[in-house]
């Protein structure tokens, strides 16, 4: 699905955009950073509930092209500014983060390989 | 002429959000330059570790990068305080960042392993009370 079809299966508000057409396959949710970037090899989303400019930085390290900040997050300006610098989509859904998995896991999104 | 190219970079140590300009900056300059898209990926994720681990853990430090067609070479040298065990730090999940650390997201202990699985070449140099230094190497194909 799009980038604009994330935001709407999540109903979520489009904070800044980058390319919303951007064709995305994969996503994981977590607030570790660490993690995502030991563990994550093609995902183009990142859901999350942490709330700093390191959140964005780990996306442009992995090449994602969109982050989405649940359960009603509101990000920093820094973290707008630099998404925005970066040209990352930032959304912002309501949605818990296990509800907000579940709904793009249910409309064709995958978790990516295990390795 | 040689076909190199090389940088250097401050770690600012102080300041958590600029953690990562550096590494940002030469993934920018090797998309620039059109290099292997893995390559650097491996070099983004190795050199943004190291990044944050500086600022973590040492109060900043230094970066150097030199670029050629065959690969990327990244030295990251600290006056920190140095790794005591290096095999216990190499190990997955194991980490000494304090807490507020991990609630900025990171210290889950999978910096240094995932900067050796990450590059192709990896030596840590360090000495307690004087500093540490990490020579990586990214091939331009594994």
């Amino acid at each position: 699905m799009t980038v604009n079809e994330v935001a709407s299966v999540l109903d979520a508000e489009i904070v800044t955009a980058g390319d919303l057409n951007a064709e995305v396959k994969t996503a994981c949710g977590s607030d570790m950073m660490s993690d995502v970037l030991a563990f994550v090899k093609d995902q183009s989303v990142l859901l999350t509930g942490l709330n700093n400019p390191q959140v964005v930085r780990t996306a442009e390290m992995m090449d994602m092209r969109c982050i989405i900040f649940v359960r009603g997050k509101e990000p920093t300006e820094e973290v707008v500014a630099l998404a925005k610098q970066k040209e990352i989509t930032i959304l912002k859904t309501q949605h818990r983060l296990f509800t907000a998995c579940g709904l793009l896991y249910s409309h064709g999104l995958s978790g990516g390989d295990r390795s | 002429m040689s076909n190199t190219l090389s940088f250097d970079y401050i770690v600012p140590g102080d300041d958590f959000t600029r953690a990562g300009e550096a590494s940002s900056d030469v993934k920018h300059k090797l998309k620039k330059i059109g290099y292997d898209s893995d390559a650097i990926r491996r070099v983004a994720i190795a050199m943004y570790e190291g990044e944050i681990n500086m600022v973590i853990h040492a109060g900043g430090g230094k970066v150097h990068v030199e670029i050629s067609p065959e690969k990327i070479e990244m030295v990251l040298s600290d006056n920190g305080p140095g790794i005591e065990d290096v095999a216990l730090a190499m190990r997955e999940g194991y980490s000494t960042a304090p807490d507020k650390v991990r609630a900025l997201g990171f210290g889950a202990g999978m910096g240094l392993p995932n900067m050796k699985k990450s590059t192709d070449v990896m030596e840590i140099s360090t000495k307690v009370g004087v500093g540490t230094t990490l020579h990586m190497t990214v091939y331009a194909k594994r």
